[in-house]
C-alpha cells in the first residue's frame, strides 16, 4: 500500500553540524550550572509577543524556559539542508514586445549565455515558449524556468495579445490543483512549474505607458507578481528618466494596478526593500559583452560616444534588480505565489464550481456535504434520464410491434382472398369437367349405336349401304 | 521536465459536473532542461539565508506522544528531554484518584526557544494505557485520536479559504515504552506495535534500563529487535524509506546497533567529578544522565531532536498523512486511484478508527 517514494530527506549528522549548533554544548565546560543558564531569547517586537501571549492563553500553552541546551536550534538547519538536497525551483516570465531585450537581460542577470536565438516579429498569435535551466552554485541547484512572450505586441491587431500569458499562468495553477485534489499525490516530487515572477518590459519612449501595458498588467497583478522594468534604459537621459519613472508610477497607481512590493515586514531587510520600492520600475540595461574599462573587464556596451556599464549604479539599475531579485527577496516572492495567487486561483476555481464554505443557513458547509448534495442531484438527474431513455424505448418497440401486426393481418386478408380465388376457381373447372365428361359419355353412346346400326344396315344392303355408310360417315363428321 | 498543462480527463463524473475546459493555448508542453555553467557569482545560495529567515519567524510545531504503562518514567523522560517541567508526574497525583477506567489521551502545548527558534511542543500522555486487567483494544482510542488529527488536518486542506498556515496537530513521533524485563516483549507490545506502526512513526524505547546491566541490556535489546523483525514491525526510521546510501548506511547502524534506546530519565541534579549533572542517586552510585556509558539517554535526544527532527515531520506530513489522505477519499468512491477529491464523497468520521491496510 505504501509506495508512495520518500523525499530526499536531511540528516544531519553530529559531525557534520555547523558550529552555531552547540555552543553551549555543556558537556566539556567546568563551571556551568543549569539553573543560572538563562535561554538566549531574541527580542520581539512587542506587538507579536502580546499577540503570542493571548493566543497562547487562549489555547491553553504554557510557555516554558528550558533549564538546558535541548538543541532544537538547528532545526532550521535540518529543514534547510533538505530543501537543498530537493533543490529550489524559481520561474520567471518575461512578457514584453519582441526585439526589447528580455533575452539578453535574463543572460545578464543569470550570468550565463543561455542558447536562444532571435525570434521573427511576423507571427500571427502571441506564443510563450518555456526553458528550463539547472544552475548550480556552491551547494545549492536551482531549476530555474523562463518563459518569454513570442509575438507580444507584434500584430496590427493587438486585442488577443494578452490572453495566451493569462491562459499561460492559469494553466500552471491548474496542474498545482489537479495534482493537489488527486487521491494518491506526491508533492514533494512535484515539479512547480507556477510562475513566481513577472517582468514586465516598458518600452523607453519616455512618454507614458502604452495601453497594450496598462492592459496587460491590469490583467495579469492578480495572478502574478509583476515587478516593471524600463527595458534599454541608456537610450533615456537621467533627467527625463526621473519624470518617465514617476509618469509610470503615477499611472500605474491611478489605474488600480498592483505591481510588486517588496516586502517590509522583517526588520534587517526593511530598510533596504522599502528604498527600492522607490526605485520602481528598475531601468535596466542588458549586456553579455565585456568591455575594457580602467583595468578591468565589465560587462558593458560600447557606443563612440562612451560606455554604458551595466554594473554601475550611476548607469542603470542591473545591480539593484539582481539584488532584490534574487538574493533578497526570491523565497519571498515563491511564497507570495503560493499562499496568495495561487490560493486565490484555487478559491475561485472551487466556487466556479460551486463548493462553498458556508451553506445557506450560514453554518459552515463542508466540501463533502456540498458534494454529497451535488451527488444526490446528479444522480436524481441521471435516474430520471435514464426513465426518460427507457420509457421511449418501450414506445418505440410498441409502435414497431403495431405496425407489424398490421403487416401481418394485410397479409393474411390476401391469403384468404387469394385462396377463395383459387377455390372458386377449382370449383368452375370441376364443373367444366362434368360437363365435358357427360359429353364424352354422351359421345360414346352414340358411337356405340351408330356402329351398331351401321352393323346391321351393311349386313342387309351390302354396297349401297357402304356408300350410305360413306355418305353418313362424311355427314356425321 | 514539467508538466505544461494538465492531461485531457477522462473520467464521466469529472466532466458531467464541471463545465468544459477552455481550449488549451498554444504553449509548449515540456521544456528542455539544459545545464548551464555559471560564468560568475550571481548570488542564488542567498536562498538558502532567506528560507532560513523565514522559517525563524514563523516557529515550528511539534508533536510527541508517549506510551507505555504507568509507572514505566514516561513524564520523567520527556521533562529530561526538553529540560523543563513538561508533563507533571504521576506519582504527584493525589493517592486517591483512581486509575482511569479507559485509556484517556492528553495533549498538553508548550512553547519553548531556543537560539532564536520557537518551538510549540505538544506531549500527548496516554495514562490507562495497559493498566487494566482486561486490556483488549486499549490502542484502539490512541489509534482513533491519531487519525482525528489527520481527519483535522485533511479538513483544514480541503476548504476553500484555507488559513494561510494550517495548524499542524498531527502526531509527530510516538515514544513507546518497553518495560525492562530482561525476556522479552509482551503480547500488548506486540499488538500495540503492530498496530500503530504503519500510522504513525513509532521509536521504542526501553525505559528504567539501570534495572540491567551491561550484558543483559544487549542482550534484551538483540531480543527486542528479532521480535520486531520477525512480527514485521518497521519501526521508525523504516527501512522502505531511505532514500540514498549515505541515508541507508546511517540509519542501518542506528536501527541495527542502537535501537531501542535505553534510556533512564531524571530531572533531579547532582555533584558528581565537579560537575552537576543530571542522574538518579543510590547507594551504589550516581547514574549519569547524559553519560553514555551508563545509558543511551543522549543518543535518543539527540537522534530525536538534533538530527531527525524535521525528518520526523515530514514522514508524518508525506507518508502517514498521504496514506490516511488516500485511504479516506478512496472510501464509500470506488473509484480507481489517481481521480480527483472531486470524483469521490468524503464520509463522516467513522466511529472506530479505519482499517489498516494490511
Amino acid at each position: 500500500m505504501r509506495c508512495l517514494s520518500r523525499p530526499r530527506l536531511c540528516r544531519v549528522l553530529p559531525q557534520r553540524r555547523s558550529p552555531r549548533c552547540c555552543p553551549q554544548d555543556r558537556r566539556s565546560s567546568s563551571a556551568a550550572l543549569f539553573q543560572s543558564h538563562m535561554p538566549t531569547k531574541t527580542t520581539c517586537p512587542s506587538s507579536q509577543v502580546s499577540d503570542d501571549e493571548q493566543k497562547q492563553k487562549r489555547e491553553n500553552i504554557r510557555s516554558l524556559t528550558m533549564s538546558g541546551h535541548v538543541g532544537f536550534e538547528s532545526l532550521p538547519d535540518q529543514l534547510v539542508n533538505r530543501s537543498i538536497q530537493q533543490g529550489f525551483c524559481f520561474n520567471i516570465l518575461c512578457v514584453g514586445e519582441t526585439g526589447i531585450g528580455k533575452s539578453t537581460l535574463i543572460d545578464t542577470l543569470f550570468n550565463t549565455n543561455f542558447e536562444d536565438h532571435e525570434s521573427s516579429h511576423f507571427y500571427p498569435h502571441v506564443r510563450l515558449k518555456a526553458q528550463t535551466y539547472e544552475l548550480h552554485e556552491s551547494n545549492v541547484r536551482l531549476k530555474l524556468t523562463i518563459v518569454n512572450t513570442v509575438g507580444f505586441g507584434d500584430q496590427i491587431n493587438k486585442e488577443e495579445s494578452y490572453q495566451p500569458v493569462v491562459d499561460y499562468i492559469d494553466a500552471q495553477f491548474e496542474a498545482y490543483l489537479q495534482e493537489e485534489l488527486k487521491i494518491k499525490r506526491s508533492l514533494f516530487n512535484y515539479h512547480d512549474s507556477r510562475i513566481h515572477v513577472c517582468l514586465y518590459f516598458i518600452s523607453p519612449t519616455g512618454h507614458s505607458l502604452k495601453t497594450l501595458d496598462l492592459l496587460t498588467m491590469k490583467t495579469l497583478d492578480s495572478k502574478v507578481n509583476i515587478i516593471p522594468v524600463i527595458a534599454k534604459a541608456d537610450t533615456i537621459s537621467k533627467a527625463e528618466l526621473q519624470k518617465f519613472k514617476i509618469k509610470l508610477m503615477s499611472e500605474l497607481v491611478s489605474n488600480g494596478v498592483q505591481i510588486y512590493q517588496f516586502p517590509t515586514d522583517d526588520e534587517t531587510i526593511a530598510k533596504i526593500n522599502a528604498s527600492m520600492n522607490g526605485h520602481l520600475p528598475f531601468a535596466v540595461v542588458g549586456s553579455m559583452d565585456e568591455v575594457k574599462v580602467g583595468n578591468k573587464m565589465v560587462k558593458a556596451r560600447q557606443y563612440p560616444w562612451g560606455v554604458v556599464q551595466v554594473e554601475n549604479e550611476n548607469h542603470c539599475d542591473f545591480v539593484k534588480l539582481r539584488e532584490m531579485l534574487i538574493c533578497t527577496n526570491m523565497e519571498d516572492l515563491r511564497e507570495q505565489t503560493h499562499t496568495r495567487h495561487y490560493e486565490l486561483y484555487r478559491r475561485c476555481k472551487l466556487e466556479e464550481m460551486g463548493f462553498t464554505d458556508v451553506g445557506p443557513e450560514n453554518k459552515p458547509l463542508s466540501l463533502q456535504e456540498t458534494y454529497e448534495a451535488k451527488r444526490h442531484e446528479f444522480y436524481g438527474e441521471r435516474q430520471r434520464k435514464e426513465e426518460e431513455m427507457k420509457q421511449m424505448f418501450v414506445q418505440r418497440v410498441k409502435e414497431k410491434e403495431a405496425i407489424l401486426k398490421e403487416a401481418e393481418r394485410e397479409l393474411q386478408a390476401k391469403f384468404e382472398h387469394l385462396k377463395r380465388v383459387h377455390q372458386e376457381e377449382r370449383m368452375k373447372l370441376e364443373e367444366k369437367r362434368r360437363l365435358l365428361e357427360e359429353e364424352i359419355i354422351a359421345f360414346s353412346k352414340k358411337k356405340a349405336t351408330s356402329e351398331i346400326y351401321q352393323n346391321q344396315s351393311y349386313m342387309a344392303s351390302g354396297s349401297n349401304l357402304k356408300k350410305d355408310k360413306d355418305r353418313k360417315n362424311s355427314n356425321f363428321m | 521536465m514539467s508538466k505544461g498543462l494538465p492531461e485531457a480527463r477522462t473520467d464521466a463524473a469529472m466532466s458531467e459536473l464541471v463545465p468544459e475546459p477552455r481550449p488549451k493555448p498554444a504553449v509548449p508542453m515540456k521544456p528542455v532542461s539544459i545545464n548551464s555553467n555559471l560564468l560568475g557569482y550571481i548570488g542564488i545560495d542567498t536562498i538558502i539565508e532567506q528560507m532560513r529567515k523565514k522559517t525563524m519567524k514563523t516557529g515550528f510545531d511539534f508533536n510527541i506522544m508517549v506510551v507505555g504503562q504507568s509507572g514505566l518514567g514516561k513524564s520523567t523522560l520527556v521533562n529530561t528531554l526538553f529540560k523543563s517541567q513538561v508533563s507533571r508526574k504521576a506519582s504527584s497525583w493525589n493517592r486517591e484518584e483512581k486509575i482511569p477506567k479507559t485509556v484517556e489521551i492528553k495533549a498538553i502545548g508548550h512553547v519553548i526557544e531556543e537560539g532564536g527558534v520557537k518551538m510549540k511542543l505538544t506531549v500527548i500522555d496516554t495514562p490507562g494505557f495497559g493498566d487494566q486487567i482486561n486490556n483488549e483494544n486499549c490502542w484502539e482510542p490512541i489509534e482513533k485520536y491519531i487519525n482525528e488529527q489527520y481527519e483535522k488536518f485533511l479538513k483544514e486542506e480541503v476548504n476553500i479559504a484555507r488559513k494561510k498556515r494550517i495548524p499542524d496537530t498531527r502526531v509527530h513521533c510516538c515514544l513507546y515504552f518497553i518495560s525492562p524485563t530482561g525476556h522479552s516483549l509482551r503480547p500488548l507490545d506486540l499488538e500495540f506495535m503492530k498496530h500503530l506502526s504503519k500510522v504513525v512513526n513509532i521509536i521504542p524505547v526501553i525505559a528504567k534500563a539501570d534495572t540491567m546491566t551491561l550484558e543483559e541490556k544487549s542482550e534484551f535489546k538483540q531480543r527486542v529487535r528479532k521480535e520486531l523483525e520477525v512480527n514485521g514491525i518497521e519501526f521508525y526510521p523504516q527501512k522502505e524509506f531511505d532514500e540514498d546510501l549515505e541515508d541507508k548506511t546511517e540509519n542501518d547502524k542506528i536501527r541495527q546497533e542502537s535501537m531501542p534506546f535505553a534510556v533512564v530519565g531524571s530531572d533531579k541534579e547532582y555533584q558528581v567529578n565537579g560537575k552537576r549533572v543530571l542522574g538518579r542517586k543510590t547507594p551504589w552510585g550516581i547514574i549519569e544522565v547524559e553519560n553514555l556509558n551508563h545509558c543511551e539517554f543522549a543518543l535518543l535526544r539527540d537522534f530525536v531532536i538534533r538530527t531527525h527532527l524535521q525528518d520526523l515531520k515530514e514522514v508524518t506530513h508525506n507518508i502517514h498523512y498521504e496514506t490516511y489522505r488516500a485511504k479516506r477519499l478512496n472510501d464509500n468512491g470506488g473509484l480507481p486511484p489517481g481521480e480527483g477529491l472531486l470524483g469521490t464523497v468524503l464520509p463522516s468520521v467513522p466511529a472506530t478508527p479505519c482499517p489498516t491496510a494490511e
